[in-house]
């Protein structure tokens, strides 16, 4: 029993920092239509960063400049080399395909500077852990759960009650309609953009805190965990990619903890099976859990 | 129609006399370029008519790449059955399209994006079994591909020995024109595709779902059709490249490898054969010169050097995801719009001639994206 409340608190922990991820794919995919291949690099780009400036400004300066900085990629990023082309459908694929260009150039930066090295962030929690009832649990664990809740109903908020979320959602339901309401879709896109850069940044601190070892090159490659949990929700819905973030996190701490179980399905088997869970879900649901079934208009 | 073809077929007779030629002047690094953009060439073509044609996402090219380069290994060679070379191409083509049949509850009813993300779930899941089932993948290490053997020719450099107006035929250059068969039979299937029956049904199932359904098409039997059919020209890529690379590891089919199929068919232009073929050889040529000529331009430190200078691999890197970029914030609807517009330039004064490819005039007009550019 201890056993299995320990990895559902991991499981929890886990997906809430893929929550931070994912809601930055959702939030870039209804604001643009791209599907941002970069993501993994920005998250990076935000734990370098933090992992650099960390020793002159404190880990809460460090973080603060690592989010506006990342922020301020995603967004000149989206402005200068993406909005270049259009908003329609089709130039949206072309866009997804420059999104790959533009990682390939951030990451081959930041893994040069890196290098073979594991960064530490100086992160306050350290490797300090806590006694929960029966089970003990890291600090920095129970830091994602609650920063990451704080800052998604942030988000949530940010959605419902601001102009720029009302912007957002109008814009995704109708782009020229919301066009001609006087929505300006150039700055609204952009300023999604950034705030899905500072949500990854974010996340960084926490995948690269305590029992991660620090941050690695490879660190970035965890942002494709958001893919299946952003689909299983549903790409469009925001509360979905919460939910099929904690779905992914809970399903891979759970297959990771009881790896001797299944040994059947081979070594390193929680690694994937977040995409065996999300191929299930598509096969019964091909919309996502939450998503949508659009009516058809002739 | 017949006129257009007047003109462009002296062209094209000098493309493929320069083609055959090419393997009694080049050395083994260029050869060995050209047989990796071909076997590239036929995947792209592949891809580009799932993408391109039926405008279905698909980031699973990897794993049917796998699934054919390693069942031509494991039905050739040893352990696995043995069977004569020959046969083991077709059955691992066939496989590939079996793969790709076993996905199609998936792929025939889910659309664009998901479907993306979905044949994501192949790549990783696939990578997973190449690394866990050794018996038959030989594990991380991956296994040594056998030669192919057609009717007592084999491509390798021996057996029989071959020498042709002084030039040794090595196994590069006996390859190359293996490769530039099997390519133009890709060629000119896919053509036959895009331009038959299917073709249209899948371009009208892009378009529009519910009309095409009006009309007749059955829609989820033409995508499940349009993902096996691009699987297979997968699985023919997928044994070009073993027979090229001579060693199968799981690392190479990786999410990069998708994703720089994906990249091909857009750099290239959606919606053509001849621009999915362009996109390949820009992709698997572009990194492979860099990193060879890399040392010679500037600023680029030699390669071994550690203190944080920029070696002949990372400027290649560079090199390459800026060119992706440059490419399409130029010329968005690729190189195949690109040379489109130009001839449509040059040809100005005549009569236009009418474009004879029908997925091309589906496209918004060059004119259209650009209108919404804002000014710089």
């Amino acid at each position: 029993m201890t056993t299995f409340l320990d990895n559902v608190l991991n499981g929890l922990a886990l997906g809430s920092v893929y929550a931070l991820v994912a809601l930055g794919f959702v939030i870039i995919f209804k604001a643009s239509g791209v599907i941002n291949f970069a993501h993994g690099s920005l998250l990076l780009l935000g734990g370098y960063l933090t992992a650099v400036l960390h020793e002159d400004l404190g880990f809460a300066g460090a973080l603060a400049v690592a989010v506006l900085a990342t922020a301020a990629v995603a967004g000149l990023m989206d402005r200068f080399l993406l909005q270049v082309g259009g908003q329609d459908a089709h130039s949206a694929h072309v866009q997804t395909i420059v999104t790959i260009g533009v990682d390939i150039v951030i990451l081959t930066d930041l893994s040069r500077r890196i290098g073979g090295d594991l960064l530490t962030l100086g992160d306050p929690w350290g490797d300090s852990v806590s006694g929960l009832g029966p089970i003990t649990v890291a600090d920095s664990r129970l830091a994602a759960i609650v920063v990451s809740t704080v800052v998604i109903a942030g988000v949530f908020a940010l959605f419902r009650y601001t102009n720029w979320g009302l912007a957002l959602r109008a814009s995704a339901e109708d782009m020229e309609a919301a066009a001609l309401m006087g929505v300006r879709l150039v700055r609204m896109r952009t300023l999604a953009w950034c705030l899905a850069g500072a949500l990854a940044a974010l996340a960084a601190v926490f995948l690269a805190a305590f029992p991660a070892p620090g941050l690695e090159r490879t660190t970035g490659q965890i942002a494709l965990k958001a893919f299946p949990a952003a689909i299983l929700g549903g790409m469009a819905s925001p509360p979905g990619a919460l939910a099929g973030s904690l779905l992914i996190g809970l399903t891979e701490a759970l297959v990771a903890g009881y790896q001797s179980e299944l040994h059947v399905l081979g070594e390193g088997f929680g690694d994937v099976a977040p995409y065996a869970v999300m191929v299930l879900v598509l096969l019964v649901r091909p919309n996502g859990l939450f998503g949508a079934k659009g009516a058809a208009r002739v | 129609m017949s006129e257009l073809l007047r003109r462009y077929r002296a062209w094209t007779v000098l493309l493929v006399v320069l083609l055959c030629a090419l393997p009694f002047y080049l050395d083994a690094f260029w050869l060995r370029i050209g047989l990796f953009s071909m076997a590239a060439a036929v995947g792209a073509v592949g891809l580009g008519l799932l993408s391109g044609t039926a405008g279905q996402l698909s980031l699973g090219h990897a794993f049917f790449l796998a699934v054919g380069a390693y069942g031509y290994v494991w039905l050739a060679g040893e352990p696995g059955p043995g069977l004569p070379p020959a046969v083991a191409v077709v059955l691992a083509v066939l496989l590939a399209g079996a793969a790709g049949g076993l996905f199609s509850p998936v792929a025939g009813r889910v659309r664009g994006i998901y479907l993306g993300v979905a044949t994501l779930a192949l790549v990783f899941l696939g990578h997973h079994v190449l690394l866990t089932a050794d018996s038959i993948t030989g594990g991380f290490n991956g296994r040594s591909v056998p030669p192919l053997e057609l009717g007592g020719f084999t491509f390798t450099a021996s057996d029989p020995e071959l020498t042709l107006l002084g030039v040794p035929f090595g196994a590069e250059e006996r390859l190359w024109y293996l490769s530039l068969a099997l390519f133009a039979l890709t060629w000119f299937t896919a053509r036959g595709l895009r331009r038959g029956r299917p073709g249209r049904a899948l371009v009208a199932l892009r378009d529009s779902e519910t009309a095409a359904a009006v009309m007749g098409v059955h829609v989820a039997r033409y995508r499940s059709a349009a993902f096996v059919v691009s699987s297979m020209y997968a699985g023919l890529a997928g044994v070009m490249l073993a027979l090229a690379f001579r060693r199968v590891v799981p690392d190479y089919f990786s999410l990069a490898l998708s994703v720089d199929y994906l990249a091909m068919i857009v750099i290239g232009g959606l919606g053509s054969v001849a621009g999915a073929t362009a996109g390949a050889v820009f992709v698997t040529a572009l990194p492979l010169l860099m990193t060879r000529y890399a040392d010679q331009l500037p600023l680029v430190a030699a390669p071994g050097t550690t203190d944080g200078a920029v070696g002949p691999t990372e400027a290649a890197r560079y090199l390459y995801g800026a060119a992706i970029v440059l490419i399409l914030l130029f010329a968005p609807d690729g190189l195949h719009g690109l040379v489109r517009r130009t001839r449509a330039r040059i040809h100005r004064r005549r009569s236009a001639p009418k474009d004879a490819d029908p997925a091309t005039e589906t496209h918004p007009p060059a004119s259209a994206v650009r209108a919404k550019e804002p000014t710089p």
